[in-house]
């Protein structure tokens, strides 16, 4: 049986695609995991340890890490919470808002370079789902439009707890957008490509044999622009002035339940990984593993232990997603740690602090990009 | 020749656009704007400009959008109880759309229009060959457009500002009503 090639490059491309979006979303589950249990080691507590299966991991002498709870439990009771609609609310832009949060966040991944190139009977296919050329725009127009779940969401509770959290979340992730879209400008001027899989493959090989060409070590700026703007984005601890929960209850989510609830939680989780994919493909080389080539493994000194090419693009999905999982669990950390900002400094911060100095690194950039020679 | 895609985004997007002056409530309204102006943004990647529809969501959904927003949020508008309107302008609205419309199906329907477009060349779209014309053939007016909008940024932030003139200080949290 033989197929067209037009069907199996749809299957294959669909195949991606859902593999990514499955990462994606367990990925964001165990990060409430993360959360709950690595919030509970920093505050020395013990954490999510009710839930569990006829005690099966205390009979195993395990200690109950919390995953029946978090993983099972948790998303059982939203589910099947009473779905609440306030009086006097739009009850279709109510029902709408959790979605237009979570569908932007999702789509964005459609882009992420997972792998390099795998090479099957002939066949080259790119381990990204939506070979897009101008990929770093994509990723700008879909973080655009991301906003209006969280501001019509809160504007339809008819609540003004939600309105004002939904005027924060706004006034907020517009403001750090455009720190966010500088950090990246910075980058592909210095890569010289809106392409992000070509913005990994620029990444691979060392400097004086042990320091990885990556992003970080070209655009250090750019990287903590794009961090710091990225937190924003997510909204959380030290950015969650728009769900202060001392000030607005929950802010923009007060009125949702259930599962809509849970699709704003999830939007949450969903943009950290995001910001993670995103950081590792501009600064941390993305599915580049020192000294590891389409080849095989060039050992330092010289010499090469020639490895499979299937096993070489295995193995950069891997690093991909271990940076990822470590950029996700500094996030974590990060919001254990510090405190929530004033509104004030939260606005002096983006647009007297970030905002000028990404102007300054890109105009900066361009000199340097000009001076070596890379713009023709 | 209409492509599936094509017909799908347009109609959406001619639907929306009805929408958003059908409807009462002006958050409704915004949000077929937004589906509107998303709709066109496809239908320009779906003609191989990928990066001006990019750059249509980027600007128009993704930020003029939400200052709609913020003015509709800072104005309080509420849903309009009643239709407003004389006759009269109901009437010359009326006449105006048809008019438009018979010179827009007077123009589009001469059959010669269709051959005078040649096929994209390769690469059409793409930011490599929009970037350079950008920047060398049509510098002076991209500059331009860029002054204007600066101007346009300074002037709505001086007049935003009301400096207190001298002599008299207002109090910070007066507020002008608009």
């Amino acid at each position: 049986m033989s197929w067209p090639a037009v069907t199996i490059d749809l299957v294959i491309g669909a195949a991606k695609a859902i593999v990514v979006l499955l990462l994606v979303l367990n990925l964001s589950a165990v990060l409430l995991w993360f959360e709950r249990k690595g919030s509970a080691l920093i505050q020395d507590r013990i954490g999510a340890n009710r839930a569990s299966i006829t005690g099966f991991g205390a009979k195993m002498g395990l200690p109950n890490m919390g995953f029946i709870n978090t993983l099972v439990a948790d998303p059982v009771k939203l589910f099947t919470k009473e779905d609440f609609v306030p009086e006097g609310a739009d009850r279709m832009v109510h029902a709408l808002g959790p979605f237009l949060a979570l569908f932007p966040v999702l789509i964005t991944f459609a882009v992420a370079p997972i792998g390099d190139q795998i090479t099957i009977a002939g066949h080259t296919y790119s381990l990204q789902p939506a070979e897009l050329n101008a990929a770093a725009l994509y990723v700008l127009a879909t973080i655009g439009i991301g906003v209006y779940g969280v501001a019509l969401g809160g504007w339809a509770s008819n609540n003004r707890w939600a309105l004002l959290g939904a005027i924060r979340a706004t006034a907020q992730m517009i403001s750090y957008e455009l720190a966010m879209g500088l950090a990246i400008v910075a980058v592909i001027m210095t890569f010289g490509t809106l392409n992000l899989q070509d913005i990994v493959r620029a990444q691979g090989g060392m400097w004086l044999g042990f320091i990885p060409r990556w992003g970080i070590f070209m655009q250090p700026i750019a990287f903590v622009l794009l961090f710091t703007a990225g937190m924003a984005e997510s909204k959380r601890v030290p950015f969650d002035l728009p769900e202060g929960e001392s000030e607005l209850i929950a802010g923009y989510f007060v009125e949702y339940s259930g599962g809509k609830q849970a699709a704003f939680m999830l939007t949450d989780f969903a943009e950290i990984v995001l910001v993670s994919v995103l950081i590792t493909t501009f600064f941390f080389g993305g599915w580049q593993i020192p000294w590891l080539y389409r080849d095989g493994f060039h050992l330092p000194g010289g010499g090469l232990i020639p490895v499979n090419q299937i096993i070489v693009a295995i193995a950069g999905v891997v690093a991909f997603w271990v940076k990822v999982v470590i950029l996700c669990w500094i996030q974590i950390l990060v919001r254990w740690t510090l405190p929530r900002f004033r509104y004030d400094q939260l606005m002096r911060l983006g647009w007297k602090g970030l905002v000028p100095v990404g102007l300054l690194n890109v105009l900066i950039t361009a000199f340097v990009v000009v001076a070596a020679g890379g713009a023709s | 020749m209409v492509s599936a895609v094509a017909a799908f985004f347009g109609g959406l997007a001619i639907i929306s656009a009805l929408g958003v002056i059908v409807q009462r409530n002006p958050v409704h309204s915004l949000l077929s704007l937004i589906v509107t102006l998303i709709s066109i943004a496809a239908l320009f990647i779906a003609e191989d400009a990928t990066v001006v529809g990019l750059l249509q969501i980027i600007v128009y959904a993704g930020a003029i959008m939400v200052l709609f927003l913020f003015v509709i949020w800072l104005l309080n508008l509420q849903a309009e109880a009643q239709l407003s309107g004389h006759l009269a302008l109901k009437l010359g609205g009326s006449i105006a759309a048809s008019a438009f419309a018979a010179e827009m199906y007077a123009i589009l329907a001469r059959p010669h229009l269709l051959s005078q477009f040649t096929a994209e060349p390769p690469g059409f779209g793409s930011i490599d060959s929009l970037a350079p014309k950008l920047f060398t053939d049509y510098l002076v007016a991209f500059e331009a457009a860029s002054i204007l909008l600066l101007v346009a940024v300074v002037g709505a932030v001086a007049m935003a500002r009301r400096l207190p003139s001298a002599g008299e200080r207002k109090p910070s949290g007066e507020e002008q009503a608009s």
